[in-house]
Order: structure tokens, then sequence, then C-alpha cells
């Protein structure tokens, strides 16, 4: 037995944009115990439920976090609509899926880069993130928000893209698919990538399961899930099928994720192809929510929790949002033990974590 | 897309003597753990235990209602998964929850107020 | 396994034009329709409170009798809900953010003295008929006594 000691990883880490806090257990370079602290900047947004109506809520539970702030909006309000019972127009629910998968996109390429730059890829990490910049224009052209949208509402959408802009937003796509072509052989062929990244951090199905991760974290370990096939927003008229893998290693994850970028430009471009030219995107809503629901969405991280209650007044009795982070933590800290202390920066970043999502 | 047959979401009213039987068998039948919370509404505590079943996409709640005084069994010692969550309870509403296999005896958020969405003490929130 | 796969693309990038700007000596071109800042056209405004209640970071404040409305734009996030639900459809999201400042001033508008001399002319002639109405019940009531 070597000498064991702790070393903390943050909450300043130069891999971690934002603050969590791991003590690492190591014998001599292999870590054997990690155990997590988190709370840095809890926020209590769940808390407001009491003070603010459930209009207004919709821009809270976007702001839960500025990476995938469409999709928490979009979970809220679904949620909502639930209990009301209403049905959100065909256009409104094709223009939610469009934004959702842009919004997709933006938070992958934004992982790419931080993951590059976690293995010390530079080059790489600026490429991303300048294709990335075209996606954000894009939301700053339909939504007028680079990452919060403030386009979702209790009942539909409040803004329509208009078709140039349909055809601005193809038109890009195209260009990044190329661009995109071009990082994606880097990844999945260069070999630095694959000497830090191949059989990196294995987890097993069973060990994810029973550790309830989720999101392309799990579906690198093989699970096949992914929330979208429930059938929310438009999902149920375009062609989708989740991206497994098998390996459950960090180059898995990475893969996933890099299909998946490709699979949401397949999507968006189904989705403008078959979006319903219709004037109403929105229907009325009237009175209070009374009642619970349970909605689930998939975000780039993903399976992403809300609960909804209400009792018949204008403010909820609670709105509890799980995010995916808060369910990958324990499986990160299986995946950490046994790792070399040099790829516990990386390791971490496999999970992509959003502490801000988590710290709601 | 592929077609799958969901099953409706199922909430079942447990008791707190019940939860970690119900936990058990819910763990046997392939279903994994996803979420727990409590809120407190009416001067009672909801705890929700929900469960997914990742090959059909089922959803199933355990919803116990109970006194603020009681104490309920964690269920961390049958899904390891469930200490933030359970830890979150605590701390945020002061659900007496035993034997958590991790307890971070109110340190996990780093929060002034003790409790701040449970039984009011004194004072306000915020 | 292949090694300088990215170096085709890296020696391209040395000859592309620089994808950033020289901000601020090139100025920022907003797409129209981007969130940046609320504008009022006070005139129109009839201080119904509507933007004040429906705010969900309680950034607004409204004055009936002075005529004002005020907003401070470090609470303001932008998001646009007064502005959907504005009834005279007065207030704007407009391009543009707010720039640094030191303190979290408010920002006050007023309504031109014309608007705010109308108002008050309304105000007075309401009152007077409210006044009038009155006196008249309390008349017939008298009148209604005496029989």
């Amino acid at each position: 037995m070597g000498n064991r000691s702790v070393i903390p990883f943050g909450p300043q880490h130069p891999v971690l944009p934002e603050p969590i806090h791991i003590d690492l257990v190591v014998e001599d370079e292999k870590v054997v115990e990690a155990v997590p602290s988190i709370g840095f900047i809890h926020r209590g947004l769940e808390s407001l439920a009491g003070k603010r109506d459930f209009n207004q809520l919709v821009y809270v539970a976007e702001r839960t976090c500025g990476i995938c702030s469409f999709q928490h909006g979009m979970g809220y309000c679904e949620a909502v609509e639930h209990i009301f019972g209403v049905e959100v127009p065909k256009r409104a629910k094709y223009l939610r899926t469009i934004w959702a998968e842009l919004a997709r996109m933006h938070s992958h390429l934004l992982w790419l880069g931080l993951l590059a730059d976690g293995f010390g890829y530079e080059n790489l990490f600026y490429q991303c993130w300048r294709i990335r910049e075209r996606i954000l224009d894009l939301h700053e052209l339909t939504a007028g928000g680079r990452l919060i949208f403030s386009v979702n509402k209790v009942g539909g959408v409040l803004k329509d893209i208009p078709e140039d802009k349909l055809k601005e937003i193809l038109r890009t796509l195209d260009e990044v698919d190329d661009e995109l072509r071009v990082i994606r052989s880097v990844f999945f062929e260069d070999r630095s990538v694959i000497s830090r990244l191949k059989g990196v951090g294995v987890l097993t199905k069973e060990q994810v399961n029973e550790l309830g991760a989720v999101g392309p974290f799990a579906r690198a370990s093989g699970v096949r899930v992914d929330m979208r096939t429930l059938g929310y927003a438009a999902y149920p008229e375009l062609s989708f099928a989740p991206i497994v893998s098998n390996d459950g290693d960090s180059y898995a994850r990475c893969f996933i994720r890099m299909m998946e970028l490709f699979q949401s430009i397949k999507l968006i471009r189904e989705a403008i192809g078959k979006i319903p030219a219709e004037k109403e995107l929105e229907v009325p809503i009237k009175g209070n929510p009374d009642g619970e629901y349970f909605m689930r969405v998939e975000q780039p991280r993903g399976e992403a929790f809300y609960y909804v209650k209400g009792s018949g007044k204008p403010f909820l009795e609670r709105m509890r949002i799980r995010t995916p982070t808060f369910a990958n933590i324990p499986a990160l800290c299986e995946m950490l033990k046994n790792a070399d202390l040099a790829d516990v920066g990386l390791l971490v970043l496999t999970i992509d974590p959003c502490i801000s999502c988590t710290e709601r | 897309m592929e077609q799958i047959n969901i099953p409706e979401d199922v909430l079942e009213k447990t008791e707190v003597s019940d939860l970690l039987k119900r936990a058990l068998e819910l763990k046997k039948a392939g279903f994994r753990f996803s979420q727990a919370h409590a809120s407190y509404i009416d001067e009672k505590f909801e705890l929700s235990y929900s469960f997914s079943n990742y090959d059909n996409y089922g959803l199933h709640t355990l919803r116990i209602v109970i006194d603020p005084e009681t104490e309920v069994p964690s269920i961390t010692e049958i899904i390891p998964a469930a200490v933030f969550y359970e830890n979150e309870m605590k701390e945020l509403y002061g659900v007496k929850i035993s034997m958590i296999s991790v307890d971070y005896n109110n340190r996990l958020y780093r929060i002034r107020q003790e409790t701040p969405m449970g039984p009011k003490k004194t004072g306000g929130e915020e | 396994m292949a090694i300088m796969k990215y170096a085709p693309q890296a020696l391209k990038n040395l000859f592309l034009k620089p994808v950033t700007k020289n901000y601020p000596a090139e100025p920022a071109v907003y797409p129209q329709g981007t969130r940046g800042h609320i504008d009022i056209s006070i005139d129109d405004c009839i201080s119904c409170g509507m933007c004040v209640r429906v705010c969900p970071s309680n950034a607004l404040s409204v004055d009936k009798i002075k005529g004002t409305w005020t907003i401070n734009r470090f609470d303001c996030i932008a998001c646009g809900y007064c502005a959907v639900k504005c009834p005279k459809k007065c207030l704007f999201v407009n391009p543009g953010y707010q720039e640094p400042k030191d303190g979290k001033p408010d920002e006050t508008y007023t309504k031109s003295p014309e608007v705010l001399a109308a108002e008050e002319a309304k105000r007075k002639e309401a009152a007077a008929k409210a006044a009038a109405a009155k006196a008249a019940m309390e008349a017939k009531k008298k009148a209604d006594e005496g029989q």
C-alpha cells in the first residue's frame, strides 16, 4: 500500500468554469476515493415558486442554466400545459423543436471545445467555439437572445421564425455541417485525442443504472434512453432514434455528443421541411393551474425533471427542477475511483458538468 | 421515430413503513431511481420518490405524506444514488431522514438559513 | 489513428480573415429583434401598472399622478414580458445592451407637459363630474328626507 493523501480538486480549477469541490483520496498517483461537495452558488430558484406567478416563472426556469436555457423554459411550460390540458399549436411545437435542437448544438460544441481544452488541444478548442459562434448568431437572429431565448410562454411561443430566417438557418447549417466534418475526423482519428480518451474512465451499463446517470453519459455506456422518445414538442413526427455506444469510456462520450450534433442538424432540417404554415402560435390559457405533473425532457446534458404542483392559485405550490448534472455526480465519483490523478480533470469534464444548473 | 408504447405515469400513495419495501420491489422490477423531492404543503411534507423504467419510459412515483415530526428511513442503503436528494430534502425542508449513507449534516448547500423552504420557525424567507 | 489530422485546417485558418471584430473601433451589428434594452414611448403610456405587476425581477415602477415610468436597468433582465403584456403596446425591446456604470441608478421617464396637462384636465373633469353627481345625490337625498 502506497502513501495515502487527500488532494482537494476545485472549486477553482482550470477545467472547471463553475465551482464544484471534490476531495480526492489518492494512493500514489491513483485516486481511491472521491468525495464531492457542491453548494457554493446555491440560488434557491425553487423557492421563488411562492413569490412569482406561474407566467413569470417561465423566465425564472429559463435562467436555471445559461447553456440549456431553452429546454428549461420548454420543460416548465410543457409541464404547466399538461396540467391545463391544452394542446399547443403545431407550428409552435415545431418552433420549439428547432430552437431546442439549436440549443443542443451550441451546448455540445461548447462541450467539445472544453474537452479539447481539457486534454490540451488549443487549436481544436478554438475551432469548436468558432463554429459555436455561428449557432449563437442564429439564436440571436431568430429569438433575440444569444443564450437566454425568452420565447416560451405557457400555451405556446411568443415569436415566429419567418420564412427568410428559416432559410438562413438552413444555409448556416450547411456551412456548419462542412466545418463539423473536419473536426469530427480530428476527434475520431487524431492520435493525441485517442490516446487521451480511449479506455479512460470506463463505466459499465450496470454501474450507470445503479447510480442513476442520465443523458449522453449514460448512452455512452449502452443505456438506450433518450427522453425525446417520450414525444414532447414535434419529436414524434420526426425520424429520430437515440445514439448509443457500448464502450462506456471517455471516447464513447465524445463520440455520442459528436454524432448528436449531426443528428440535431438532421432534425432541424427535417423540422424546417415539415413545419406547417399556421398563424396560430399560442392557445389562450384561462384560470390557474390546478394539479400536478412530472415532465421529463432531454437536455444536452441528459434527462431533466420538472415537477409542477398548483392548487388553483396564480402562485404554484411547488416547482421542482432536477437537473441532469445533479443525477450524474454519484456516477462521476464512481468513475473517479481508480483513475489516474492526471485524468481527473478530463473525467470531470466528460459528464458535461453544469454546476449552476445543479444549484438551482 | 421509433414506436414505443409508453405507459401512463403512476403515482402511488404509500406509507412511511412501506417505503423501503416498495423501493426494493421497484428496483427488483427493473426500475431505476430518477429523483426524489419534498414539498411542504398545508403543514405536511409530501415526499415523492420517482423511479423510471428505461425500457419503456414508464414513470413510477412513490408518494408519502407525513407530519413534519415523522422520521423517514433513508433509501440510500438500497439506492446509493439517492444520497444527494435525501441530503437536499433534509437541508432545505428539514425532513427528518435517518441513516443516510453519506450525511452532509446540513453542509450540502452553503446557505445561511436553516431549512429555508420547510416549516417556518421565526422570521420569513430570504 | 492518424497524426497531424488537424494540420490542413490549422494552415487554412492562418490565411482566413479573422472571425472576430475590432470592437469598439468597428461597431457591433445586432440583428433586428435582439433583446437589448426596454424603451418606452412615454406619451402613449396610460400608467396602468401592468408592466410593474408582470415584471419577474421587479425592475419597474410607475407613478400615475406624476406621470413617470421608472426602470432600474441593472435589475432588468430584458425578457420582454412587459412589452408583451403592455395593453397600449408602448413598450419596445430594442437592440443595444446596457452599458456598465458605477452604481445602479434608476432611470425615470416623465410624460411631456402637454400630455400631463391633458391628463390633469381629464382628472379634474372627472373629479368635477363626480362632485356634481355627489351633490345631486345629496340634494335628492335631502329632498327625500324633506318629504
